[in-house]
């Protein structure tokens, strides 16, 4: 027993108090966390364009942002992190979470596309026609009669997609950006503790997750209740 | 003041609508009935162009179909109409469902789109429930809210698509009254309805539409009493 606690607070103190290296994980998690929130503003921005797009009836846009998705989707969020910090934003002299809340901003647009289009899409048609039928164009419709009923569709899956965004900026230490999980990398270079680095990354990633979806769910509890 | 001549309508490869031609004059109250599939709500759709006729032409107050598709929100403001399902937005008010295209359409001051609201309410029988959201009526309630929608458009001629199909039994009449007074003081209407009892009523002319055309059609008195054609008796024979 006593040997237990003794290697626990051993532990604790080489990964977390020496050389304050809990400064580490909080320089960390302040990293991944404003990564997330840049990353989820620039792919609503990208999202709500390329849905309108697909939505639209300008064909060579709807195929345009058709093939944006695709890519995105089809491709692993590594390999266009790494290929947009080298081929494309590398070369200049931006910083690096400028460059990685492009790529992530990128990368969650195709799903927020999804997520708004289907949102809108799950509005009764009888809403539009009834919409068209009194007089209202189609833009007019959409911004009166649609979207606000859209908006409870799409907010608790887009505050989801924050929430699954925020784990994966955990591979932003391949552009060797210090977010959390590569605080933990760096820990362990030091202790040569295998284990405890990312357990308290684990913890960490763990508690805010549950934090979010603690607001999520009261979010769409608020929306129902207004229905 | 609507003219409808040799109009067709595809959806694909499916013919749906033959030709079809007829005239429907100003406060004439037009029932079209028909089996399902006949094409009836399609006919009705074609009207206020929430389908697009495939050939033919359809002249409303003398304005041809070319004219009408340049200013189609305009046509629509003058052609009311009522669906099966209501259709209210169902994120608003029963007052602001009724104001908003006049509002936002014609420009009306909130006081005097209120006003008519507030009227059309006493109308179709529901003066204390402006302040209510749709989910919160019954499917009679309901309807008699979107006529009241469609009315303050203050629209030419009112379109009524199945009106009271989704309804329960008890509350078609409330519906159908509606209907009537709005008849009685001189709307022009064209209702698709399985209400025999109505079309016999309050139509001045029936329409019964088989495979895509208007197979026969005459007052109540020659449609119901004395029907022409096989298919209109045969209709006729299962109906009443
Ligand atoms: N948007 C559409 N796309 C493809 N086919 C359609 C569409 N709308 C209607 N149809 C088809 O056109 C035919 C006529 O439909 P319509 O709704 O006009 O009939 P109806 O007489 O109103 O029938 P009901 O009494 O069932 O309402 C049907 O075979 C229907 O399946
Ligand atoms: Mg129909």
């Amino acid at each position: 027993m006593d040997s237990v606690i003794k290697s626990l607070s051993d532990a604790i103190y080489y990964n977390l108090i020496r050389e304050q290296r809990y400064m580490q994980f909080i320089q960390g998690l302040g990293i991944s966390l404003q990564l997330t929130l840049y990353a989820a503003i620039l792919g609503t921005v990208i999202g709500l364009f390329l849905a309108l797009a697909k939505l639209g009836r300008i064909k060579w846009l709807e195929g345009l942002a058709t093939l944006y998705v695709d890519v995105i989707r089809g491709t692993p969020a590594v390999v266009q992190l790494v290929l947009i910090y080298y081929a494309i934003l590398g070369s200049s002299n931006l910083p690096k979470i400028v460059v990685a809340s492009v790529a992530f901003g990128i990368n969650s647009g195709a799903y927020v596309c999804e997520l708004i289009r289907a949102g809108i899409l799950a509005v009764d048609r009888g809403q539009m026609e009834a919409a068209r039928s009194l007089g209202f164009s189609y833009s007019h419709s959409m911004i009166y009669i649609i979207i606000p009923q859209a908006i409870k569709n799409i907010l608790p899956a887009l505050a989801n997609e924050f929430i699954v965004l925020l784990k994966e900026t955990a591979i932003a230490g391949y552009i060797a950006l210090d977010d959390l999980t590569r605080a933990g990398n760096i820990v362990r270079g030091r202790t040569f503790d295998a284990y405890t680095p990312f357990i308290v990354v684990a913890l960490i990633y763990l508690y805010i997750t549950t934090m979010l979806t603690w607001l999520l769910n009261k979010l769409e509890g608020r929306l129902r209740e207004s229905d | 003041m609507i003219e409808v001549v040799d109009l067709h309508k595809y959806f694909g490869k499916l013919q749906v609508l033959k030709g079809v031609n007829t005239n429907i004059k100003k406060q004439e109250v037009v029932c079209v009935i028909g089996a399902s599939g006949s094409g009836k709500s399609t006919f009705l759709r074609c009207l206020n162009l929430l389908e697009e006729p495939t050939s033919g032409e359809i002249i409303i107050d003398g304005i041809p179909l070319v004219e009408q598709r340049k200013d189609i929100n305009r046509l629509r403001q003058k052609v009311g109409m009522v669906f099966q399902q209501f259709n209210l937005f169902p994120h608003m008010t029963v007052m602001e469902n009724i104001t908003l295209a006049p509002m936002k359409l014609k420009g009306m001051s909130k006081t005097e789109a209120y006003e008519t609201a507030r009227d059309l309410l006493n109308k179709v029988g529901l003066p204390d429930k402006d302040n209510e959201y749709p989910n919160r009526l019954s499917g009679g309630q309901k309807q008699r809210v979107a006529i009241a929608r469609a009315l303050a458009m203050d629209p030419e001629v009112m379109l009524f698509d199945e009106p009271t199909s989704a309804l329960d039994p008890e509350m078609v009449g409330e519906v159908l009254n509606v209907m009537k007074q709005l008849a009685n003081e001189g709307m022009t209407m064209v209702v698709v309805t399985h209400e025999m009892g109505f079309a016999k009523e309050v139509g001045d002319r029936i329409m019964f539409m088989d495979e895509g055309i208007i197979y026969e059609e005459g007052t109540p008195q020659e449609l119901f009493n004395n029907p022409r054609r096989e298919r209109t008796k045969e209709f006729l024979g299962k109906v009443l």
